[in-house]
């Protein structure tokens, strides 16, 4: 069986997400998203200028990947809910990821306003793909008000530290029936490769590919991480034990 | 009043930043540079004689910062003065009141004309300015001016005398995206001696303006001292201070720093503490170093060659195809500038600069909600 991620009944063929920020052009972005097939990616929609004739990010983008409007800038849940109804006016379609940081120096997400504006943006009818604190309590109240997964960061955004929240986000996976989509913090491909192998549904990178020396063959790196990562996890691969586990059982024995 | 950037400052009071900044040896630069976060101290010891000896390093950890932080993006926006009558007599400045230049104030649709031209540039971020005469060019005049603006730009920052938290909550609700002011130095006598005259001579009104806006909630606040005035090292650390002091209190805030330098101007202020590049940039980034996440503007008071080799130490934002005559764009203009313009580049030669330098220039990096 084809193992596709599926969101909101769409059929998602690549678990490597690509965030367009940062980076040098917008025909390097272009040439990113192409050369690792990303299917998804996410667009600023502070950044989208529908008016421009050459600078309008969105005719960069392939017409075979899905957008996902970022609520980037957004302090609260009306901003968010906002700028996702401009986002849709806009042409950027229905899916949207809820970003609210009122924190400019780290730039973490406030949990409590994010869930307010999914309740609100999913009864709007938006795909809504909230970034969180990986917090459970927050995840099932996401799960509740509609959310379409859940995007825990794996460490401050822009940081390139990889997945510091390991055990929060391990948590998320066993316990909330919705793709979890690592956000954020991922500077390595062997990171991405971490949080799928941790079974994480997808992982959005950015900062890491945009500011690369060579972004589009890191891209790649990336995307190829991913699918190694989710190899690994279907196959199963051992995980780390926190005890010591003998390899040849000792009640094998007893019939 | 609640607590004020102002309480942190008189701590300073009797510190020696003379044997300090004298005394800052090879090591305390080596530590700094292995540091993630840096203390105020640590800071300060960038600023010193002894810390330029590892500007290279020091650039290389600056440049880190900013492509984590902003990638590899440059923000233009477009200065619009909109008068320039003035009741302060800032020594230093070319609009000062007894400076005797054309004087003149937009109306409300000679605003609109200039800001038709800068929109055709693709220009998506303005910055309004006036002089400080609140007879002439009232808060209700600037509100009215926000409102043509925004239908014109995405982003609206004001760059006007300071106001009451009331005023500034009703240019918020009129459009007003951010606020720009600059302390123009942070030592209390210096600044005296400065502002001898009018309601600018107020220290303590002008350095609690940021936070009164951001009281108000206004989403960007920028702060900066106008470097020449005195003793950069006293300025720059200070200045790097308020904006660490207005990101604790107001974290929420998108904080930019900026480093405008004294230029020649029309009166005959004799620049003292004139800044050298090497100053400058090391200025820059022991800010980026110490604020790694504020945004750093740098004006076309600065010529092309150095705007286009700051690119890449500290700065996110810069200013192009600027005018700082009223009236400058599509009209009529006043002969005198607040300052000479050092860079005379047009906004796409502008573009094609940042590109050159392996960058991307971005006319529109906020909606207007």
């Amino acid at each position: 069986m084809e193992d596709h991620l599926i969101i909101a009944g769409q059929v998602i063929k690549n678990r490597f997400f690509l965030g367009t920020g940062k980076f040098a052009s917008y025909p390097l972005m272009k040439d990113a998203i192409i050369a690792s097939r990303a299917q998804m990616v996410t667009v600023a929609v502070r950044r989208v200028d529908t008016q421009a004739a050459q600078d309008n990010i969105l005719k960069y983008i392939p017409k075979e990947c899905i957008i996902m409007a970022n609520t980037s800038g957004a302090r609260n849940a009306d901003e968010a809910v906002r700028i996702a109804r401009i986002a849709r006016a806009a042409g950027c379609g229905n899916w949207i990821k809820i970003e609210i940081i009122p924190d400019n120096k780290y730039l973490l997400p406030d949990n409590v306003q994010t869930i307010q504006a999914t309740e609100v943006l999913a009864k709007e009818g938006f795909i809504v793909m909230p970034y969180m604190n990986p917090d459970l309590a927050d995840a099932r109240r996401l799960y509740d008000a509609g959310a379409a997964s859940i995007m825990p960061l794996g460490a401050p955004i822009g940081t390139n530290k990889g997945v510091c929240l390991r055990e929060l986000i391990k948590i998320l996976v066993e316990e909330i029936s919705l793709p979890i989509v690592v956000d954020a913090g991922i500077g390595r491909p062997s990171h991405a490769a971490e949080a799928m192998e941790l079974g994480a549904a997808a992982v959005l990178v950015n900062t890491a590919v945009a500011t690369a020396e060579d972004p589009v063959l890191t891209a790649q790196a990336f995307s190829l991480a991913v699918k190694a990562g989710r190899l690994a996890y279907r196959a199963g691969v051992a995980a780390a034990k926190d005890n010591a586990e003998a390899s040849s059982p000792l009640t094998g024995f007893l019939r | 009043m609640q607590s004020s950037f102002f309480d942190e400052l008189t701590g300073f009071g009797s510190f020696d930043f003379i044997s300090f900044l004298e005394n800052v040896r090879r090591e305390d630069i080596q530590r700094v540079l292995r540091k993630e976060s840096l203390s105020e101290l640590d800071f300060l010891s960038l600023l010193s004689h002894q810390a330029l000896e590892y500007l290279e390093p020091l650039a290389q950890r600056a440049q880190e910062h900013t492509l984590a932080n902003f990638g590899r993006v440059i923000s233009l926006y477009a200065p619009l003065y909109i008068s320039n009558y003035c009741d302060n007599d800032c020594l230093y400045c070319g609009f000062k009141h007894s400076n005797t230049i054309q004087r003149k104030k937009l109306s409300v649709g000679e605003v609109e004309r200039e800001a038709q031209e800068i929109a055709k540039s693709g220009i998506r971020h303005v910055l309004l300015l006036t002089g400080e005469s609140k007879d002439v060019a009232p808060v209700s005049y600037i509100k009215e001016c926000i409102q043509v603006l925004n239908q014109y730009f995405t982003s609206v920052v004001i760059e006007i005398y300071p106001l009451t938290q009331d005023e500034y909550a009703l240019l918020i609700a009129a459009g007003a995206d951010g606020l720009t002011i600059y302390q123009e130095t942070y030592d209390q006598n210096l600044y005296h001696i400065l502002h001898t005259q009018g309601p600018k001579s107020d220290y303590r009104f002008r350095l609690d303006a940021p936070q009164r806006a951001a009281e108000a909630r206004m989403r960007q606040i920028n702060i900066g001292a106008l470097l020449g005035l005195g003793e950069f090292g006293k300025d720059v650390f200070f200045t790097g201070l308020h904006g660490r002091w207005l990101q604790k209190k107001y974290p929420e805030v998108e904080l930019g720093v900026s480093f405008p330098r004294l230029q020649p101007h029309a009166g005959n202020f004799v620049c003292t503490h004139a800044l050298s590049d090497r100053e400058l940039v090391q200025s820059m980034i022991a800010m980026r170093l110490f604020l790694p996440r504020a945004g750093i503007a740098i004006s076309t008071r600065e010529n092309r060659s150095l705007r286009k080799n700051l690119i890449g130490l500290g700065v996110t934002r810069m200013s192009a195809g600027s005018r700082t005559q009223v009236g400058g764009y599509a009209l009529d203009a006043t002969k005198e500038g607040q300052f000479d313009i050092a860079d005379t580049s047009s906004v796409d030669e502008v573009k094609e600069m940042i590109i050159q330098k392996g960058y991307q220039p971005v006319c529109k990096d906020w909606q207007a909600l």
